[in-house]
This record gives structure tokens, sequence and C-alpha cells, in this order.
């Protein structure tokens, strides 16, 4: 299929939808990652939740 | 495993390791498909190659309404159920019904100039669909600005409700006013117009959409019971500093 003059609308629009859907899946995986290393390095600073089970324990 | 057994967070993590992977991959596989399918797609004897816009536009369109009645939802589980992870879930859907909607704006925009001569028109259908935008913003600031989660949900529920009389509106807008948006051609009485050469890769990019949103979504509230996690277990360290 030939893009033609519109070109410029289709791509753009193409272009903006993955990068928000990028940016939308960096920011989760990166959130995740940061709170998996809180949660360390407040275990590893002494303080435990009331269970007792690992705060990082998600399976 | 029913909703109640779903109220346990460490059960619902459990079963998001499980299933985030499967869910990932399944996403990715239908977008594959629906690209592939979108970019194959025949020209529109009218609208030329811009028809190819459709296939992104209006599964984000149809995310944006959809969203936030999943936030409606959940703002009744935390007015009325109590449901625990109900607020976890509609300050998780947020930001990601919020990018749906910027989404099918610009795409929405990105059509409208090459279609109708415009980027914008305040009329009914585009207005209504910046004002869901906009709440949705609202929303996330709101969230961002009362500091206890448990008092900034009932605000956020009660918020999400009165919202959700917009769904309506927009839904309809098309039908209620003149607007330059065509009015809908896939849900509607006496079935879609659209040929199925587009018909096809619209519902599998809807689909493939839909299953973006679900993966994102869970892996978001995930993320959110960690950060309670690490909030209880701060505060749980300052009591135990000022004992001390």
């Amino acid at each position: 299929m030939s893009l033609g003059r519109y070109a410029p609308f289709i791509l753009t629009s193409y272009g903006i939808v993955a990068a928000v859907v990028l940016f939308l899946i960096v920011w989760i995986t990166m959130d995740y990652r940061r709170q998996l290393q809180r949660l360390r390095e407040l275990e590893a600073s002494g303080v435990s939740r009331r269970s007792g089970r690992s705060a990082v324990d998600t399976k | 495993m029913t909703l109640t057994e779903l109220a346990n967070p460490t059960r619902f993590l459990a079963l998001t390791a499980r299933i985030l992977p499967w869910l990932a991959g399944a996403t990715a596989i239908l977008l594959l498909i629906g690209l592939y399918q979108s970019v194959t797609a025949p020209d529109d004897y009218q609208q030329g190659a811009t028809v190819e816009i459709m296939f992104i536009h209006v599964p984000n369109a149809w995310l944006s309404m959809f969203v936030w009645a999943v936030m409606s939802v959940a703002a009744l589980g935390t007015l009325v159920w109590r449901h625990p992870l109900a607020d976890v879930a509609a300050k998780t859907a947020a930001p990601i019904g919020a990018s749906f909607t910027f989404l099918a704006l610009v795409t929405g925009s990105l059509w409208g100039r090459p279609m109708w001569g415009t980027y914008w028109e305040w009329d009914a259908r585009l207005t209504s669909v910046l004002i869901l935008f906009l709440m949705y913003l609202g929303l996330i600031a709101l969230w961002r600005a009362v500091e206890d989660p448990s008092r900034a949900a009932r605000a956020a529920a009660v918020l999400t409700l009165v919202g959700a009389i917009n769904l309506p509106i927009i839904k309809f807008s098309v039908d209620w006013w003149n607007t330059l948006h065509q009015p809908a051609s896939v849900f509607r009485m006496g079935g879609p117009t659209l040929d199925r050469a587009y018909l096809i890769p619209l519902m599998v990019m809807a689909l493939a959409f839909s299953l973006l949103f679900i993966t994102l979504h869970l892996a978001a509230m995930r993320n959110e019971i960690l950060r309670r996690r690490v909030r209880a277990l701060q505060m749980m360290q300052a009591s135990q500093r000022r004992a001390a």
C-alpha cells in the first residue's frame, strides 16, 4: 500500500502511538524494579513484615 | 479463584506473576498480526490511505471510555464493597486511560486534518473526549495531592462516578448533535457498516489494545501493592526508631 501524500499524517500517528505505548511499558517496568529495590533495602536495614514473609516475595 | 480470594494482595501478586508473561506474549502476537493486517488493508475509495489511522484511532477511543468504565466499577468497589484492591485498580488505571485518551485525540486530529481540513473543531464528540482527558488528569492530580491512600481513594471514587456521566455523552454525542465526527459504524443497531477488509483488522487491533491494557493494568496494580508495602515498612521503621 502506498501512503502517498497522506504519509506524514499516517506515519506521525503510528509513531506517536508506538512512542506512548513504549513509554508506558518502560515506565511500569522501571517502577516495578524501583519498588523491589526499595523493599530489598528496607529488608536489609532490618525491617520485616508482620507475617515474617519476605517483602519482595511476589510468587 | 473468586473476587473475594483476589482481595488478598499476596494472592493477587502470585496470580499476576503467573499470568503476566502469557498476557504480554499474547498482546505482542496480536499486535503484530493486527499491524500486518492494518498496513495491508486496501485504500478506502474516499479516504485513501488515511483509513490506516482508523486501526489505531478507534481502539484507543474505545479504550479511553472502557478504562473509565473499569474505574467506575472499581469506585463502586471502594465505596460500596470496600474491596481492598478496588482503589489500587482505580488509581493504576487512570494514567493508562489518560494515555489512551491522549492517543485517541492526537490520532483523531491527524486523521481529521486531511479528511475534514482541520486538526480541531469544538464539536460535541471532540470536546466531550477532551473533557474526558482533562478528568483523567484531574484524577491523577487528586491521587498525588492526598497522601493518605484511603482518603484519596474515597474522593477519587466519588469523582470517578460523577465523571461517568460523560461516557454516554461521548457515545451518543454524534447522534444528539450535529458533529463533524462520523456516527457509530461498528457497535450500532443493524450491525457494522464497515467492509470486512477493514472490520477484521480493526477488531484484531481492538483486541490487541484491550489485552495491552489488561497487561499494563495488572503490572501497574502489582507495582502499587509493592509501593504500599514499601510505605507500610517505612512507617514501621519510623515507629521502631521512635521507640528506640
